[in-house]
């Protein structure tokens, strides 16, 4: 296992962790204001200091990791669910019409600036962690549809496929058994990579506030809290940005590290 | 040549097409109607019903998206529900800041990366690499609002060498409007340059790999030499690409930035149009968005086969 990949699994899993652990246990109540004791810096009682309300920002962060991980995790599985059967059956039906029409509809998705749709989705639909999720989830439907369909057109040729055929599987069945099994890995992998996208897009948009509405913590509406008082509170916008940045990086090792540890030919020519 | 033009000028147009549907439909099912909504809840029927007549809101649906997409094609992007001035107007104004702040990022991004790139590629391996690599996967994990916050508490509020927020306005010289943009185009541009560096660093490697490079040395050219002279110049085909990718991603990125510095550019016009159920300013500005995303990737992709020629024969 690699550095990278060992770096990034522990990042990952303390952010999986210390969201888990909140379910059972945080500090403080993350929601419990406590006027007097406001705007501390990290000590020993608070290790991650107060906000403007006096709430705990270690107990805060804790809960806001659940919130981060729960949108971009949904939002990877919406993109998985429907992408990777889109992709599989583009390649099924490579050079058809139903191949032309589901790649040139990812093609529109693509052309979207993402974040502009995101916003207007949450706009129009209101604010919420359900409408960010399904705004995030829609444009990750044509990341794993082209990446399903690119591997799976080169399996397409290889000559178990074709065995396959011979034994007289359909083409839907071939999918599913054969095909699919051997794109996993770039979806892991893919996946990884989507699921740190998804954490800064959610942070996006609950900054501007069309993300995990009050009561819910989240790191981006963290981060908006603290803008105004960013002279006077630093901690405030440092710990959720670190937050964010630790989580992110830590997956985006972990996705680099999983394709070069998965990845057979460039096991072999480690050695 | 022609004819791979005319096909990718089909496809713009259609995705133009869909786009504008797709927008107008979403916004046209939003719930609240923006009459009622200026109005306030104790209007009267007749009254909410004079001023939807007023907006235009009464004809059937079909013909306000004919009339809302003719209107654009000539240039008439209709009057807003709260400023009762003409969109195209608004936008035009707001793009002053918006389109300069998108250029201004791009051009950080790309200073800062393609040295970067280049100087990392050339040190494959080596420490110079590393920490060129790991800078970028620092820069890919930033969000850039939170980096942009981060630039305001030092540069604005600490050393105060730039404001902390807002725009001078281009009238008081081009110095003074470049200084008040310099900080979000910093922010704007870091994560952006962490990808062009990557993209950059991984095409010269591809190319370090090719027969013709081996020649270049074995002709007696130097490593340095030998980078410059022929690599650089082939990595700029897919570096170019993304170059031209990540000018829509700016602009669109800029909608954050702008919350950040308070910036009177596009971002803001569309949150305070859609608190203000502004939906002809935010149906407006969406558009254009989309428009800029798809015609710089139509332009991307033409440039891209008029350099390289096997992807025409390839369509």
């Amino acid at each position: 296992m690699s550095r990278n990949l060992a770096l990034g699994a522990i990042l990952s899993s303390l952010v999986v962790l210390a969201a888990l652990t909140s379910f059972l246990w945080t500090p403080y109540d993350h929601a419990a204001m406590n006027i007097p004791d406001k705007l501390q810096v990290p000590n020993a009682t608070h290790w991650f200091g107060t906000d403007h309300f006096g709430r705990d920002m270690f107990s805060m962060i804790m809960v806001g990791a659940r919130t981060s991980i729960a949108v971009a995790l949904l939002a990877v599985g919406i993109g998985m669910a429907l992408g990777v059967p889109l992709g599989l059956a583009a390649a099924a039906r490579k050079g058809t019409w139903a191949d032309e029409l589901i790649m040139r509809g990812n093609d529109l998705v693509f052309a979207f600036p993402s974040l502009v749709i995101a916003i207007l989705i949450t706009a129009v639909f209101g604010p919420g962690a359900v409408n960010a999720i399904i705004a995030i989830g829609i444009f990750n439907i044509p990341v794993f549809a082209r990446i399903t369909r690119g591997a799976a057109l080169s399996l397409w040729e290889r000559e178990f496929i074709m065995a396959a055929r011979v034994a007289g599987k359909g083409a839907a069945r071939i999918s599913a058994e054969h095909i699919l099994p051997n794109v996993l890995n770039l979806l892991i992998v893919q996946g990884t990579i989507q699921f740190s996208l998804g954490i800064l897009a959610e942070a996006g948009l609950s900054y501007v506030g069309l993300g995990a509405q009050p009561p819910l913590p989240s790191w981006g509406r963290m981060l908006a809290d603290a803008q105004t008082m960013v002279s006077f509170a630093p901690h405030m916008a440092l710990i959720p940005g670190v937050a964010i940045i630790l989580t992110v990086l830590g997956l985006n090792l972990m996705g680099d590290g999983l394709r070069d540890w998965l990845d057979p030919r460039l096991r072999v020519t480690r050695g | 040549m022609l004819r791979y033009s005319l096909k990718r000028l089909l496809s713009l147009i259609l995705s133009l097409a869909v786009a504008s549907l797709v927008i107008f439909f979403v916004i046209e099912v939003a719930p609240g109607d923006p009459a009622s909504f200026m109005l306030g809840i104790n209007a009267q029927p007749d009254t909410v019903a004079a001023l939807r007549a007023e907006l235009g809101l009464d004809v059937p649906k079909a013909e306000r998206y004919l009339a809302w997409v003719g209107g654009m094609v000539t240039g008439d992007f209709g009057t807003s529900y709260t400023y009762r001035t003409p969109v195209a107007r608004m936008i035009a104004d707001r793009l002053w800041v918006s389109l300069p702040l998108a250029l201004y990022a791009l051009m950080l991004s790309t200073l800062i990366a393609f040295p970067a790139g280049i100087y990392a590629a050339a040190r494959r391996g080596r420490p110079g690499d590393a920490v060129v690599m790991g800078a970028t996967q620092l820069g890919v994990a930033v969000p850039n609002f939170w980096f942009a916050m981060m630039l305001v508490l030092v540069f604005a509020i600490n050393l105060r060498w730039f404001g902390a927020g807002g725009f001078a306005g281009w009238d008081k010289g081009l110095l003074t409007g470049l200084h008040s943009l310099t900080l979000p185009a910093i922010a704007l541009a870091l994560p952006q340059a962490a990808i062009l560096a990557r993209v950059m660093r991984s095409a010269l490697l591809d190319i370090l790999g090719e027969d013709f490079m081996r020649t270049a040395r074995a002709k007696g050219l130097s490593r340095r030499q030998a980078l410059w002279r022929h690599a650089v110049r082939n990595a700029l085909i897919p570096v170019l690409t993304i170059i031209g990718l990540q000018f829509s991603f700016l602009l669109a990125g800029a909608i954050i930035i702008e919350q950040v510095f308070y910036l009177p550019g596009l971002g803001r016009l569309v949150f305070q149009a859609i608190s203000a159920r502004d939906l002809i300013v935010v149906e407006s500005v969406v558009m254009l968005l989309v428009f800029a995303v798809i015609t710089v990737n139509f332009m991307v992709d033409l440039a891209y086969a008029l350099v390289d020629p096997r992807l025409r024969a390839r369509t």
